[in-house]
């Protein structure tokens, strides 16, 4: 299982700020994390779209602590969508659950996947 | 000139100061004179001790009144004139002196002449004094040295020679005699029908008498196993003879089984002695059967109690050596750590090799063995339980490569059929371990590598990851705290341990001085509860 680099994009929709995460979230993804994070608009809610993450490990779950983090400083709300059955059971085990909110699945509505920016 | 011989006595103090009842010691100390002149004893308890003792020089006895027995034989023994010789405030010997040749007075010059001698030869006499007291001691360290080894040799002398080959047993023993060596016996018996039994004991004291009555109880056991085949007869027997044999405050405990290989039965009985411990498919409990020691009281009958060991089951029978060991604040082992260790699946020679460790690690590096340690552990194969090899491989120490040991114990447990939630949790838990161990064991030196051991039964798939990061303690996985990691008052890391500790059924770490094992043990298939994330 070789590594894949996450590829982390944000895109603004009606509903808020969506990132796309492709990839495997651990120690490397910081930057495309914190590049991604850092072009949310305004005070636009955040969803996590896991949905192409293959691997999170514990150093990954420590960057999206950072992340949670953060948004909790500017009271951004976040939720989390694409999760694996057994990432979800991970972020219910280390609680992340608690401040994100995470929908069901393949969770962005048509509508804003195809809203375009505001 | 002084005209006479000068006799000069050694005063010895009593060694304590609570033996007031041994009398003060005096002796001659040129060899020559010391047959001829007659020995002088006096008492701690007389009134010339504390005279002497703070007398400013020499005393003339003939003005002496003093109602002391000392002074009385002094005089009827010649002497007219004492000068103490007296070191530090310790009076340590005195000069005694007859009348002088000429029937004269002694006079002023001989008295200084004496007392002057006195001040240098207290000092002198005192080393002379503390050069012998040392060599006492030395001799007597010696013979205890001595007996110590006598004790040793009886001891190895009577432990079985080599271990009983049963066929689908594992049969482990270790003995360990503490410095003072205690009377910790064991042994195997064989018993016609293919029967073993099975022994281990300890008696009371240390040292030769300990070794003399362990020795003497293994012999009247080995002869009264081969006659009866009843495990409480059997110790009714040797306590019968021990009580008449053995000194009254000395007696022996002991737990002696009679085990068929062929079935798993133990029948056993106990004399007093720690109770063994069985683990099964049911989990771990104790074997208990009620009995006095051997050799207190004769007339004793010892309850006779059986067991059967299926397949999978271990049994440990040990000394208090082992749960009576203390760390430095003076907690006991117990038998609580050992429960935990056959709990874990140790068998045979690995969990005797693993409580040791366990046992040193909790004692400390620099501590005396207390007692003796005695271990017979047998593990019958087979059974749910039993542990078979699937794979086994190395890999340096480099970021990323917790993605192979991740990938190939995934594909090993996906072949041992584990299910799909499962193999995804030890998939993240191998992944996590494998990771600590290149980082904290290795510090990511690529020399150094990680090994990696799975192992199965029919239940459960085990994990074991070895780094070199010996003697180095894991801290027990803890709850991270995250609101305080989003507060920002906590590093949002260290969450590794947290997620292995939840993403596998166990958890069990071993250390040494060079290496460091963490293992995994995942069940096959759950059992409804577990395999659903616990929802608070």
């Amino acid at each position: 299982m070789s590594q894949t680099p996450l590829e982390a994009t944000a895109r603004h929709t009606d509903a808020g700020t969506t990132i796309a995460l492709a990839g495997d979230i651990d120690g490397s993804a910081r930057d495309a994390l914190d590049a991604a994070y850092a072009a949310v608009a305004g005070d636009d809610p955040v969803l996590l779209d896991f949905t192409r993450v293959g691997y999170i490990n514990s150093t990954g779950i420590a960057l999206i602590v950072g992340v949670l983090a953060r948004a909790r400083a500017q009271a951004r709300p976040v939720s989390a969508c694409g999760l694996s059955e057994h990432y979800r059971e991970i972020f219910e085990i280390t609680r992340l659950s608690d401040f994100m909110t995470i929908l069901a699945d393949g969770p962005v509505p048509a509508a804003d996947r195809n809203g375009g920016t505001r | 000139m002084i005209h006479h011989t000068i006799r000069r006595v050694m005063l010895r103090r009593p060694q304590t100061a609570d033996s007031p009842a041994a009398a003060i010691e005096t002796r001659a100390a040129l060899p020559a004179e010391a047959a001829s002149e007659p020995g002088l004893q006096i008492a701690p308890t007389d009134p010339i001790v504390p005279y002497f003792q703070s007398a400013p020089g020499a005393v003339e006895l003939r003005q002496l009144e003093l109602d002391s027995p000392a002074l009385e034989q002094m005089r009827a023994q010649g002497i007219t004139m004492v000068v103490p010789l007296v070191t530090q405030g310790e009076l340590i010997g005195l000069l005694n002196l007859g009348p002088r040749l000429s029937d004269q007075e002694y006079s002023p010059d001989d008295r200084r002449l004496l007392e002057s001698l006195a001040a240098q030869v207290a000092p002198a006499v005192k080393v002379g004094q503390l050069v012998r007291e040392q060599e006492v001691e030395v001799r007597a360290r010696e013979r205890l040295e001595q007996e110590l080894e006598v004790a040793r040799l009886i001891q190895q002398n009577f432990l079985p020679k080599q271990l009983p080959e049963l066929p689908g047993w594992r049969v482990a023993a270790y003995y360990r005699p503490a410095r003072t060596v205690g009377g910790d016996f064991y042994d195997f018996i064989e018993l016609p029908g293919g029967l073993i039994g099975l022994v281990v004991g300890d008696v009371t004291d240390k040292g030769v008498p300990a070794a003399m009555v362990m020795a003497a109880t293994r012999s009247v056991l080995r002869a009264a196993a081969q006659r009866l085949l009843e495990p409480g007869t059997v110790l009714q027997r040797i306590n019968e003879t021990l009580c008449s044999e053995i000194p009254p405050n000395m007696f022996v405990t002991c737990l002696y089984g009679v085990l068929d290989p062929a079935t798993g039965l133990l029948r056993y009985a106990n004399a007093g002695h720690n109770l063994p411990i069985v683990q099964s498919g049911g989990g771990v409990s104790e074997l208990r059967a009620t009995g006095m020691p051997l050799g207190l009281m004769p007339g004793m009958s010892y309850e006779e109690k059986e067991a059967t060991l299926a397949p999978g089951s271990s049994v440990l029978l040990y000394s208090d050596g082992l749960t009576e060991a203390h760390d430095p604040g003076r907690e006991m082992f117990g038998t609580g750590r050992v429960r935990e260790r056959l709990a874990a699946g140790r068998v045979a020679d690995e969990l005797i090799s693993d409580l040791l460790a366990q046992l040193d690690r909790f004692v400390g590096s620099d501590a005396e063995q207390e007692d003796d340690i005695t271990l017979v552990a047998l593990h019958r194969s087979g059974g749910e339980s039993e542990m078979v090899p699937v794979l086994e491989f190395s890999l340096p120490s480099a970021e990323g490569n917790e993605r192979e040991a991740m990938q190939r114990v995934g594909e090993a447990a996906a072949a041992s059929g584990m299910e799909p939630a499962r193999l995804e949790r030890l998939k993240t838990a191998v992944a996590e371990a494998t990771m600590n161990a290149m980082e904290h064991g290795n510090g990511f030196d690529a020399d150094l590598a990680v090994d990696i051991a799975v192992a199965r039964s029919d239940a459960s798939l085990r994990v074991r990851i070895t780094d070199h990061g010996g003697g180095r303690d894991i801290p027990p996985a803890e709850t991270p705290d995250l609101e305080a990691k989003l507060e920002g008052t906590q590093s949002p890391r260290g969450w590794g341990l947290f997620l292995i500790s939840n993403m596998v059924d166990e958890v069990h770490t071993e250390s040494d001085e060079h290496r460091h094992t963490l293992e995994l043990v995942t069940h096959l298939k759950g059992d409804g509860e577990t395999d659903e994330p616990d929802p608070a």
